[in-house]
């Protein structure tokens, strides 16, 4: 089929319009939002139209794969790319060009595809915002930051891109910072500058690291960085020098800070104090993704050592998050922890050396993940902007689309068989105990791994249940208020009792205020696709019938391999082909225990954790209580969130502040004092000079006074203030200058 | 011509610049007095350049010089306005607030 | 006409025509085009000084950038010549005597004896300057005076290159847009007023 070929010469601009539709868009709602009256229709329409190209594109690199043809597009080579700091000397020539591989194809796809659905839920959910124009401008310009930082081509434009988005992110957590009615106006003002700030701590690191990178290979170009890390190591022997594992964990500090991951991811819970769109955006397709984007980018840099420390923290996170998650009682929390908690998957992923699994469950994730964000938008907006799942219950039959869209998408989180969270899931694990069990490539960190994750997703697979259980099944409790303070509230009374002021032209429910209802339909279509893609996202497109018989080579896989995202020869050298019989037989056995133990870790897992929460929260729901009585204090260290907050608060924010406050004492006592008593002493010395000075001195200064004036009167006489006569002096002045000169 | 005539006109004009700057009692009359030295000194440049051989320096120096003559003037008219403003008056001699 | 303006321009026209004489004796054709280009300019000069209506100086000065534009001509620049004409008769010119016609006319400001004192001794001190330089001084000319060709593509190109005036030519746009902004700024009516009772 010829026209699922790549075309350099149009295929480039298609590309091109896929980033600049939204931010087209952008320009349009900001100076004209007024006149255009529905600019929420148009963007929408213009996010649709860029999301078409995008799936075109999609399918051109997807063709390219299944061809087994080589799918790695660089402007610069093939088409052109825009110079810029442009300079005779090379080493300093920065030129900016798209790069499509099958990643990018991936990513482009994924992100346009939620937008579109983020925006059309927006044109229900966000309906009556005060600043409904500007949330629409805000989030096509954060989706146009991602599509430009899925397409750079080189770490300098990703990097741009990368902090357009932190600025975006902080615009859109704090959205409701202007909203005069907005119950959380103070949370969303505190979430947005938390978010920004903890993300900045990231973004410094991964500039440093990637300065560091540009001193020793002079590019920022990914593909000649990578080739250039190939020479590097070949030269040195085939060792990593110690350089490139400081600078990869720099760049890997990026990541901490963008993914959330351990222990920057504090940011994220608080950023639901956005709209739950932004939410969906920042959790799915936009902002973490961009984190674990980085990484699939820039994994040729990372030394085994660094790639070892990378594990450690995502699995660390992974397990922790999961471990938050089990207690918290608001529906979007959970859902935040959950994210950080498969972040951390994807993390450890790319650290155990399978890029590809870390990036299929990204695509997965962003699916489900968008699904379960906008489906938790709409049961809040179904029962008038109530978080706590306490008060919920019941809801199965009065909202039953979301509750179908949200059951299948904890499925797919959970990894139960055939939903597309199984699959990438799946791979990771399998990638865990090709390590473990390889005895040539066992690490200690691989093992930590292995462990965390099978953990964490047995926990995953638990809490994600009961928040199903909770929130759809039993009686509605929303009008048992005091439920409401009953349990445990965190220290700042988030997550219990944040009531979200109802919108004053929000009419669509009956006379009773209080019985929860099924959103409008531009909620639920945008709800229903995205659903449908969490569900069949990871195995559509498959080379045989049978999902479970191929499920280790799904179109993900086929697509996105080191192969395809390197190139031949950088892959070649990440992950040597072995040679000989023996070799490729050890290997073909190593893969399929790896397989089989993975699983059944992975069905074993997901089903011990949906088994608990059924157990806890729907068969015996005395047992929960029980449980906390007898952990003791591990319950409140947990349900505070391992008190990082406040870690960060007492030996971060309070030790600046008390800087500042020392300075100032220190300012006004010491220096002020200093002054003061100065001024104190010469008061006193004065008073006592005083009389002397009237008797002597004033005598004297009268005198010098007087004749001062004297003096002063007979300049005055060539001081006449006329600008004429002192130009008449000047010339007078350089005559005289001149003719000494010459005489001279 | 010889570069001595050139450079004699050159004085001349200066001189008469010099003399409109010292002599009238209007603001605008140093204003056009300085305009005469300048164009004195560029009347200078180009000839210095022409009877030096090859070369651009001259010429470039005399059109800086008519950049800043447009940019003085400017500002100086922008100053007499104000000043006219404040002291109602357009002699440089009632200017005498330095004075004070 | 006042008889010490008689006097006056009977003593420019002698000098003029005493100049042009002079120019046709030495060197011909080129001499009478100097002495007149010559003439133009510091006749308008003199005129500036002497007219007491401040319309009518304003006016000779025309004829000494004219004339020097003129001058710029004989020396082969035609390119300043132009610019000459362009700045000086087209903008200067017009701001000058729009701040003629924003401030009072005053007839009878111009006095004879400063006018003759200023004139005598600045031109004295030139006169007797120049003396001494000519007498002490030879200037170093090129052997042979390059032919007359047009530079303005050479000076664009030299404004334009790194090598030459780039940066002067910047930093003179600079200075004009600063130059421009600031007369703005100090030409508009603004709160501070040294007698606040006359404007009331």
């Amino acid at each position: 089929m010829d026209f699922l070929q790549f075309n350099p010469e149009t295929d480039y601009k298609l590309l091109l319009a896929v980033p600049l539709i939204p931010v087209l868009g952008y320009v349009l709602q900001i100076f004209f939002g007024k006149q255009l009256k529905r600019g929420d229709i148009l963007l929408t329409a213009g996010m649709f139209t860029s999301m078409c190209i995008a799936l075109l594109m999609f399918a051109k690199a997807l063709n390219a794969a299944y061809a087994g043809e080589v799918f790695l597009h660089e402007s610069v080579k093939e088409w052109g790319g825009w110079g810029w700091l442009y300079q005779s000397e090379p080493g300093v020539n920065l030129v900016a060009g798209i790069f499509y591989d099958p990643l990018g194809a991936a990513m482009l796809a994924v992100v346009t595809v939620v937008s579109f659905c983020v925006h059309l839920f927006s044109t229900g959910y966000m309906h009556g915002d005060c600043r409904y124009r500007i949330f629409f401008a805000n989030i096509s310009l954060f989706t146009f930051a991602m599509l430009g930082l899925v397409l750079s081509d080189n770490l300098l434009f990703l990097f741009i891109f990368w902090e357009l988005m932190g600025l975006m992110s902080y615009l859109l957590i704090g959205h409701f910072s202007h909203d005069a009615k907005s119950g959380f106006r103070g949370w969303a003002t505190w979430a947005s500058q938390k978010a920004f700030m903890t993300t900045r701590v990231g973004d410094v690191c991964l500039l440093v690291g990637m300065l560091m990178f540009h001193q020793h290979f002079e590019t920022f170009q990914f593909t000649e960085l990578w080739s250039a890390a190939a020479e590097t190591v070949a030269a040195n022997g085939g060792q990593y020098p110690a350089w490139m594992t400081v600078a990869g964990l720099f760049v890997f500090g990026g990541t901490i800070g963008k993914s959330a991951q351990f222990p920057l991811h504090i940011w994220l819970p608080d950023a639901m104090a956005g709209p739950t769109p932004v939410s969906a955006m920042i959790h799915a397709a936009t902002m973490v993704a961009a984190g674990v984007f980085l990484l699939g980018r820039t994994y040729p840099l990372m030394s085994p050592m660094a790639l070892e420390v990378i594990t450690v923290v995502g699995a660390t996170t992974a397990l922790f998050a999961a471990t938050i998650g089990l207690t918290s009682w608001d529906l979007k929390a959970v859902l935040a922890y959950s994210t950080i908690s498969q972040l951390g998957f994807m993390v450890t992923a790319v650290g155990l050396g399978s890029v590809t699994a870390g990036m299929f469950h990204m695509t997965t994730h962003a699916f489900f993940k968008a699904c379960l964000f906008l489906s938790a938008g709409s049961v809040i907006h179904g029962c008038h902007h109530e978080q706590d799942m306490r008060l919920m219950g019941g809801l199965r039959k009065k909202m039953p689309i979301t509750f179908i869209c949200m059951f299948v998408c904890t499925l797919a989180i959970a990894g139960i068989p055939l939903f597309s969270g199984f699959y990438s899931k799946d791979k990771i694990i399998m990638a865990g105990f090709e390590r473990v069990l390889d005895h040539d490539h066992f690490s200690g960190a691989a093992l930590y791994g292995l462990v965390a994750l099978a953990i964490a997703a047995a926990l995953t697979a638990f809490y994600m249940f009961r928040l199903i259980f909770l929130t759809f099944f039993g009686e509605y409790r929303g009008d048992q208020q005091e439920h409401r303070y009953s349990g445990m509230l965190d220290e700042h009374g988030r997550g219990g009792h944040i009531v979200y002021h109802d919108h004053d032209d929000h009419d669509d429910h009956g006379g009773n205020a209080h019985v929860p209802h099924e959103s409008p339909k531009n909620i639920t279509i945008p709800l229903m696709v995205l659903a449908f893609l969490g569900v069949f996202g990871g195995h559509f497109w498959l080379a045989s019938s049978d999902p479970l018989a191929n499920h280790s080579k799904p179109w993900f896989a086929t697509m996105v391999s080191e192969s395809t995202l390197y190139g031949d020869e950088i892959s070649g050298w990440l992950s040597p082909e072995p040679h000989g019989h023996e070799a490729l037989e050890h290997l073909e056995h190593l893969e399929h225990t790896a397989h089989l133990s993975a699983v059944g870790t992975s069905l074993t897992v997901a089903l011990l954790g949906v088994f608990g929460a059924w157990l806890l929260y729907y068969r015996r729901r005395d047992i929960p209580a029980k449980v906390v009585a007898a952990v003791g204090p591990l319950y409140p260290l947990v349900a505070n969130k391992y008190y990082i907050d406040e870690l960060v608060t007492r030996y971060v924010i309070r030790p600046t502040l008390a800087l500042c406050r020392a300075l100032k004492w220190v300012d006004e006592k010491v220096v002020d004092g200093v002054v003061l008593g100065v001024g104190r002493l010469n008061r006193t010395a004065a008073t006592v000079h005083a009389w002397f000075d009237g008797m002597f001195v004033d005598g004297l200064v009268n005198g010098v006074g007087h004749l001062t004036q004297a003096f002063g009167s007979i300049v005055r006489l060539i001081q006449t203030g006329r600008i004429q006569q002192y130009l008449s002096f000047a010339v007078a002045g350089s005559i005289l200058l001149a003719a000494w000169l010459i005489l001279s | 011509m010889p570069l001595e005539a050139y450079v004699a006109v050159s004085a001349a004009l200066f001189v008469i610049g010099i003399a409109c700057m010292l002599s009238r009692r209007n603001v605008l009359y140093v204003l056009m007095g300085i305009e005469m030295i300048l164009n004195a000194a560029n009347i200078n440049f180009v000839a210095f350049n022409r009877f030096s051989g090859d070369g651009l320096d001259g010429r470039m120096f005399a059109i800086f010089v008519i950049i800043l003559a447009a940019a003085e003037a400017a500002v100086a008219l922008a100053i007499l306005l104000n000043v006219y403003h404040l002291f109602r008056s357009v002699k440089p001699s009632d200017a005498d607030l330095l004075r004070e | 006409m006042e008889p010490a303006s008689r006097v006056f321009y009977t003593l420019v026209t002698l000098a003029s025509l005493l100049a042009l004489g002079w120019g046709a004796f030495s060197a011909g054709a080129p001499g009478v085009s100097f002495a007149l280009f010559a003439i133009l300019t510091l006749g308008g000069g003199l005129m500036c000084i002497w007219e007491r209506s401040v319309v009518r100086s304003a006016f000779s000065l025309m004829a000494t950038f004219l004339g020097v534009a003129g001058l710029f001509l004989l020396l082969g620049a035609d390119f300043l010549a132009m610019a000459q004409v362009l700045i000086y008769v087209g903008g200067i010119l017009a701001l000058i005597l729009f701040g003629v016609m924003l401030s009072p006319p005053d007839l009878n400001e111009r006095s004879l004896p400063r006018v003759l004192g200023g004139l005598a001794f600045a031109g004295g001190a030139a006169i007797w300057l120049g003396l001494r330089i000519s007498a002490s001084v030879t200037w170093a000319t090129a052997e042979e005076l390059p032919p007359m060709t047009s530079h303005a593509e050479e000076i664009g190109v030299g404004f334009l290159s790194p090598e030459q005036y780039v940066v002067p030519f910047e930093l003179a746009a600079v200075l004009l847009t600063v130059a421009l902004v600031a007369a703005v700024y100090i030409a508009r009516r603004r709160s501070i007023d040294l007698f606040p009772e006359e404007d009331a």
